[in-house]
């Protein structure tokens, strides 16, 4: 600590080396610092909350069916582990396949809306307008068509998740410098080749912003779909906890929806760093040097 | 001027190897057609090195993209010891202004990305590319990513990528037109150096007198709209060219000549 603070103050002349190893401590002290808070900052204002949160109910006596206290939402999502687990499981099960079929539907059609113009002047505006239509209206005639079992939830979630990624591999194909290309035909790469080795791994980061949109949304489609007409699963958990006035299980129903959702995005974010080595080198690199 | 196609019966040594004969460039636009090149011609020998100087909107670097087969010709042609290029010249390096590299490949991956398309030899096209790397400063970046070098070293590393595969020909286009004045002459120097060991005929691009005429045997001078050739000026100055060369009064007498051109045709006015 002195070293540094004697050697802001001028008062004795340090060799480079000791001045170095200083302005080198202090950084990784900084960083260390900027670290650890950038930990403890967002848990302590999250306990600050829910202390808030909890004192508030109690000593202005709130009814538990109107809001209960954070301490009666453990206490009910403990009860209800094994429902809360099960029912989970069957809105991990839509999302998964909801985001799957929007992977599967949503990158060919992108590559056929880059590949072939004449595709893209007459399906783009159609699935422009479409996105205009709000989602949550059709759920019923789903149901209609396909009944209450995992299909109309895997559907509406595909329906509410597949666009943004249709649109982001669309736009991050298309969006390379002109040079790359050239680059690319003068070193005699043909069109597979320049598409796979250039054009592809270019448009990865785009790519990948759309699928984070994009399992977000599946998250809300899954549970509008239980909504609508479940008998299984986190949202149809919430409507029955709902129509008993178990507020606290409400509660509990809408914690687990939010570590699910928050579980499937930070998956995705690591395929994202699996696919992209240079954000893993980049992160890498800070930490190596603060050690 | 030499731009004339070598008269037929002479030796094939006598031909050049790069020509481009009447080369015209026009671009539809809505409001009407602009002409970038106006019955342009060039010749240059193998072995040679040729810039072409001239302001921005000249159609210099319009010339080098049909030179090197990646944009089609008006009117015209370009023809390679004596054949007619049609399509993208594979065989040729190209470096382009900013260093075009894969951010997502090391600089060796970056210099490889050649020897992939070539379908060279790996394991002594990697020995090749560290080779190179090294002979132009990079030796230990080899497994840097662009992001973490800097803007001359990318260049640098775009320059080994043209070279790996022991072009013919390389085709630059202001390749260090975006550096800063120490960095662009460090590497004017490590071209020199390159061209001198390799003799590899060079189409250099610039708008910079000075880089033309420290770099080039023969500079070509641009004047713009539409694109036209007003002198071609032979560079006799003794080789290797030095920085303090810059001063003597020969290099000053052969810039002097190109910006005579620039102040005569307009481009450039003094007060």
């Amino acid at each position: 600590m002195t070293d540094a603070d004697q050697t802001g103050a001028g008062l004795t002349s340090l060799s480079i080396e000791e001045v170095e190893a200083g302005v080198q401590r202090n950084l990784a002290r900084r960083e260390r610092r900027a670290r650890v808070s950038g930990v403890i900052s967002p848990i302590a204002v999250v306990i600050a909350l829910i202390a808030l949160w909890e004192a508030g109910t109690r000593l202005f006596a709130v009814p538990v069916f109107l809001l209960p206290p954070p301490s009666a939402v453990a206490l009910s999502m403990q009860a209800n582990a094994r429902l809360l687990i099960s029912n989970g499981w069957v809105t991990t099960i839509e999302i998964v396949l909801g985001f799957a079929l929007s992977i599967l539907v949503g990158i060919p059609l992108a590559l056929a809306i880059f590949l072939w113009p004449p595709f893209s002047r007459s399906v783009l505006p159609l699935l422009v307008s479409s996105q205009a239509m709000p989602k949550v209206a059709i759920a019923p005639l789903l149901l209609v068509w396909f009944g209450f079992g995992l299909l109309p939830k895997v559907l509406i979630a595909f329906l509410i998740a597949f666009f943004p990624i249709v649109i982001n591999t669309a736009v991050g194909l298309a969006a390379i410098e002109p040079e790359k290309i050239y680059l690319a035909r003068s070193m005699g790469f043909g069109p597979v080749a320049t598409f796979f080795k250039i054009r592809l791994p270019n448009a990865l980061p785009a790519i990948f912003g759309g699928l984070k949109i994009s399992i977000t949304l599946a998250v809300v489609g899954a549970v509008v779909g239980e909504f609508v007409g479940g008998d299984a699963g986190l949202g149809y958990l919430l409507m029955v906890a709902n129509g008993s006035m178990d507020t606290q299980l409400l509660f509990a129903g809408i914690v687990a929806l939010t570590v699910l959702g928050v579980a499937m995005y930070l998956l995705v974010e690591l395929a994202e760093r699996l696919a992209i080595p240079r954000h893993i080198i980049a992160g890498n690199k800070g930490a190596r040097e603060t050690m | 001027m030499n731009a004339l196609k070598a008269p037929p019966g002479l030796p094939a040594s006598d031909r050049p190897y790069l020509s481009v004969q009447g080369l015209s460039k026009v671009y539809a636009t809505r409001d009407g057609p602009v002409r970038a090149l106006d019955q342009v011609s060039v010749s240059e020998r193998r072995g040679e090195f040729l810039s072409i100087v001239g302001p921005s909107g000249c159609g210099k670097s319009t010339l080098l993209m049909i030179a090197a087969g990646l944009v089609p010709a008006s009117g015209g042609a370009v023809s390679i010891d004596g054949e007619r290029v049609k399509a993208p010249r594979t065989d040729i390096g190209i470096v382009f202004q900013s260093p075009v590299l894969l951010e997502w490949r090391t600089a060796l991956g970056n210099v490889m990305l050649q020897a992939e398309a070539k379908k060279l030899e790996r394991g002594a096209a990697e020995r090749r590319a560290g080779e190179l790397l090294a002979s132009v400063g990079l030796g230990g970046f080899e497994h840097k990513y662009p992001h973490e070098l800097s803007g001359g070293m990318r260049q640098r590393v775009s320059l080994c990528r043209a070279l790996i595969h022991n072009p013919p020909q390389l085709l630059m286009d202001e390749p260090f037109g975006a550096l800063d004045a120490l960095t662009r002459d460090q590497l004017i120097l490590d071209l020199q150096q390159i061209w001198n060991e390799r003799r590899m005929t060079v189409l250099f691009i610039t708008h910079s007198v000075a880089e033309a005429v420290f770099l080039s045997d023969q500079v070509i001078v641009m004047t713009p709209r539409p694109g036209r050739i007003d002198r071609v000026i032979d560079i006799d100055l003794p080789r290797p060219r030095t920085l303090a060369m810059r001063e003597t009064p020969e290099f000053t007498r052969l810039s002097r000549e190109i910006l005579d051109v620039f102040l005569a045709r307009g481009v450039l006015r003094e007060h």
